[in-house]
């Protein structure tokens, strides 16, 4: 896998369960950021061009190349629009979240 | 580095898939955390990644949700240098082999609390691959004035009112400075050119020995700029003249970029927040000090 | 087998524990009266006598900051520091503890300024006390080199994984020259297993370390935290009965005592000045005298329990030590009157506090010390506090 995914985490019920200090497993991801999102990044497919320009520049790494499309994983963009605004071809729209 | 040249370029299209710096809780547009991700991307999952009290160590590493897929650790805010080293050391001494240690600090984890341990690290010529993400103030604690901060800037400590104007002191030489230890690989960058920095990246992970990059990385929260103008603008500050684009190399320094004609200073500092109070009279000072560090640079160093 | 001895400093005896103990990483700055521990460390490592990665670095700061980093990847490390130096380190010795590497410090206990003072008291350790390392205080130099050895084993214990500080009295032991005996490597070898630890960056189970916890969770990583320190005392004993069983040398864990059983007044000290005491004991036991002394080896963990059955029988206790805390009374002081206080016990407790910024501490101070706990014991007042050994009037 090459992003982490959010896992279920138990907050352990005794000390014994807690890690020996402050360690923990590497990439242990126990929430997403999706809530953080006001506007969305939909992707026009018919006029992006895979310059991956979006991927490039995604401060969170949540655009992805899936099988020579670009994706975004939504349960950990922001939102932020650095991708659309970056797109040569206007091929990313930021679209309103619906409550 | 003759080896840098004969490596395979990293590019959107090769570069591994694999994210280190996912699901943190950096801010929307976040800078710093792009130099993070691309930096780490470039240097794959036998990395050791140290990070100072700042920005990064608080929104990667909240117990349980840990943001970095490879190994990493905060440090003490001024030992982010030294617990590197310790950890490029330790790590040799164990005789671990294939493996990089960088570290990541800010403007003020690098030109202010970090510089002695910094010094001390390129003086010893640790094994560390040092990246100061350059944001232009302590952002983790409020936006407060660093030594990286320019002059007129606006911040927490340095208020724009009548008296004064933001920020009384120009931004340290940090590059210079550091170049001046005879630092093997030491270069300027921009989160406004990717490619650029994932280029410096690449040729400084190739240093057995210390190596240095200085990378410009925008911060929408306390600049006062829209999120999604984040690359952008962090790609105007070197069009505009008031960040450079530069390496230095076997004693050398070199500008990697030489803009024949600089874009407006004015356009620049007027997009953002912190810099809307300047008095034209402010913004011809900027430019002055500019053009004079050009001069200089363009007299004394090499480019095309 | 015939024994090694070598006439060495304690500072020496200390580079000699460190190198026998295979440290991979020593990160230390130099500072008196440390500095001849870091030159034979040094040394060893020019001849390739010690197999270690010596860092050089620029601070005392960075000195811990660089230890940890070895650590945090597995690494056995030591510094060493002192005084200033070892204040300058005293955010790292809090994110050492609390980050659980289990770092081994040699400090040489010096005065802290100002007023400047290169000499020596317990106020830079004794300061540190809260900063969650275990502290121990030896008493010669065959002790400093002897518990370099033990303090690896027991910092890096499993049920421990804390730093540990090994203080010896600046001067006094560091630059004293005395006839020590060097272990055997093969046996040190047998005592001392290699630092294993599933807590630490590796690349085949990648971390992240030294993470921040919000309010839900900090308290829990806290109360382990003192429940390491805790869990430290069964570990330490049990390797003081270890060394005593490999090497013949047994220090009694926690505390040490000399004729306290039927002692109506006690001493109880931390460090080099016991052994002055023992003296004092001895010729006053010659003329009659009903005295004992109580040294504390441990400050933290502390010795409660053992402090409390030992001064039971006690008509009068004084604490001495090299150590103030101002506006109140020294910091071991503190220490010993709430463990007694915990069991009810109320006989005068009496605090000398002296040997500051090197001051000798005399057989003629202790006699005195002594003599005047027999007289509070029998009724004459007294103030807790007692700066014994002032050179000057006062207004008192």
């Amino acid at each position: 896998m090459s992003r982490p995914v959010k896992q279920n985490f138990i907050r352990p019920s005794h000390i014994e369960g807690f890690p020996v200090g402050p360690q923990f497993t590497a990439g242990h991801l126990a929430d997403t950021n999706a809530g953080w999102r006001t506007f969305r990044p939909v992707v026009n497919h018919d006029t992006c061009i895979y310059c991956l320009r979006c991927y490039l520049v995604c401060p969170d790494g949540t655009i992805f190349k899936d099988n020579g499309k670009i994706a975004v994983d939504y349960d950990y963009c922001k939102g932020c629009g650095v991708c659309a605004h970056e797109c040569p071809k206007n091929a990313i729209e930021m679209v309103k979240e619906q409550l | 580095m003759s080896s840098a040249n004969t490596l395979t370029r990293i590019t959107p299209k090769n570069i591994t898939d694999q994210e280190f710096f996912y699901g943190h809780k950096a801010c929307a547009g976040c800078g710093g955390s792009l130099a993070v991700r691309l930096a780490l991307k470039v240097l794959g999952e036998r990395t050791y990644a140290a990070f100072p009290a700042g920005c990064m160590a608080a929104v990667g590493f909240i117990y349980p949700q840990m943001a970095f897929t490879n190994n990493a650790i905060i440090t003490t805010f001024p030992g982010v240098a030294s617990m590197a080293s310790g950890i490029a050391v330790g790590a040799k001494a164990l005789g671990i082999q294939n493996f990089k240690t960088v570290a990541f600090a800010g403007d003020g984890g690098t030109a202010d609390i970090g510089l002695q341990a910094l010094s001390g690290m390129i003086d010893r010529g640790d094994d560390v691959l040092y990246i100061c993400y350059d944001n232009e103030a302590y952002m983790n604690t409020g936006i407060q004035k660093s030594g990286l901060t320019p002059f007129g800037t606006q911040t927490t400590t340095t208020p724009a009112g009548k008296n004064i104007h933001g920020s009384k002191t120009q931004k340290k030489n940090l590059f210079e400075i550091i170049a001046a230890h005879d630092i093997p690989y030491a270069a300027t960058a921009s989160i406004g050119y990717p490619q650029d920095y994932i280029d410096k990246v690449q040729k400084a992970a190739q240093v057995k020995g210390p190596a240095f990059i200085h990378v410009y990385a925008s911060c929408p929260t306390g600049w006062g700029t829209p999120t999604e103008t984040s690359v952008e603008i962090a790609k105007e500050a070197v069009d505009c003249g008031l960040f450079f684009l530069a390496e230095y190399e076997n004693g050398d320094y070199r500008l990697t970029r030489n803009p024949k004609q600089f874009a407006s200073v004015a356009d620049y500092l007027k997009k953002q927040g912190r810099f809307k109070h300047l008095s034209d009279a402010d913004i011809a000072s900027i430019e002055a000090h500019r053009d004079h560090k050009w001069e200089r640079m363009r007299r004394m160093w090499n480019h095309q | 087998m015939s024994k090694k001895r070598e006439f060495i400093s304690g500072d020496e005896a200390v580079a000699i524990g460190v190198k026998l103990s295979r440290p991979h990483v020593i990160a230390a700055y130099p500072i008196t009266p440390q500095t001849i521990t870091v030159e034979r460390l040094s040394e060893m490592v020019e001849r390739g006598e010690l197999n270690a990665e010596y860092m050089h670095v620029e601070s005392e700061h960075s000195a811990i900051s660089a230890a940890m980093g070895a650590s945090a990847v597995g690494a056995r490390t030591f510094t060493a520091s002192s005084s200033q130096g070892l204040l300058y380190m005293t955010e790292g010795l809090h994110y050492a503890s609390g980050g659980r590497f289990p770092v081994v410090m040699m400090n040489a206990n010096r005065s802290v300024a100002l007023p400047w003072s290169i000499y020596g008291d317990q106020r830079d350790s004794l300061s540190l006390l809260d900063s969650g390392w275990i502290q121990v205080y030896v008493e010669d130099a065959q002790e400093a080199l002897d518990m370099m050895i033990q303090a690896f084993r027991i910092a890096e214990h499993p049920d421990v994984l804390t730093p540990m500080m090994v203080n010896l009295d600046g001067f006094i032991l560091t630059h004293t020259y005395e006839i020590v005996e060097i272990p055997e490597q093969s046996q040190v070898d047998a005592f001392l297993p290699p630092f294993q630890t599933p807590n630490k960056m590796c690349f085949n189970n990648p971390k992240n370390m030294g993470f921040s916890s919000q309010p839900n969770d900090n308290t829990e990583f806290k109360y382990q935290q003192n429940l390491a320190v805790l869990n430290a005392v069964k570990v330490l004993e049990q390797a003081d009965t270890d060394f005593a069983t490999m090497f013949g040398r047994k220090y009694n864990g926690m505390v040490d005592e000399y004729q306290s059983a039927d002692a109506e007044v006690l001493l109880v000290t931390l460090g080099s000045v016991t052994g002055t005491v023992r003296d004092v004991v001895d010729e006053m036991r010659a003329e009659g005298h009903k005295v004992g002394v109580i040294k504390i080896r441990y400050m933290r963990p502390f010795p409660e329990e053992q402090l409390q059955s030992l001064t039971a029988k006690a008509k009068a206790i004084g604490v001495l030590e090299k150590d103030i805390s101002f506006g109140y009374e020294g910091t071991v002081y503190t220490n010993v009157n709430s463990a007694l206080a915990k069991v009810g016990n109320t006989v005068p407790k009496l605090n000398f506090v002296g040997g500051l910024g090197g001051r000798d501490i005399s057989k003629a101070d202790i006699r005195n010390m002594f003599l005047k706990l027999q007289r509070v014991a029998a009724g004459e007042a007294y103030k807790t506090v007692d700066f014994f050994n002032l050179n000057v009037e006062t207004n008192e």
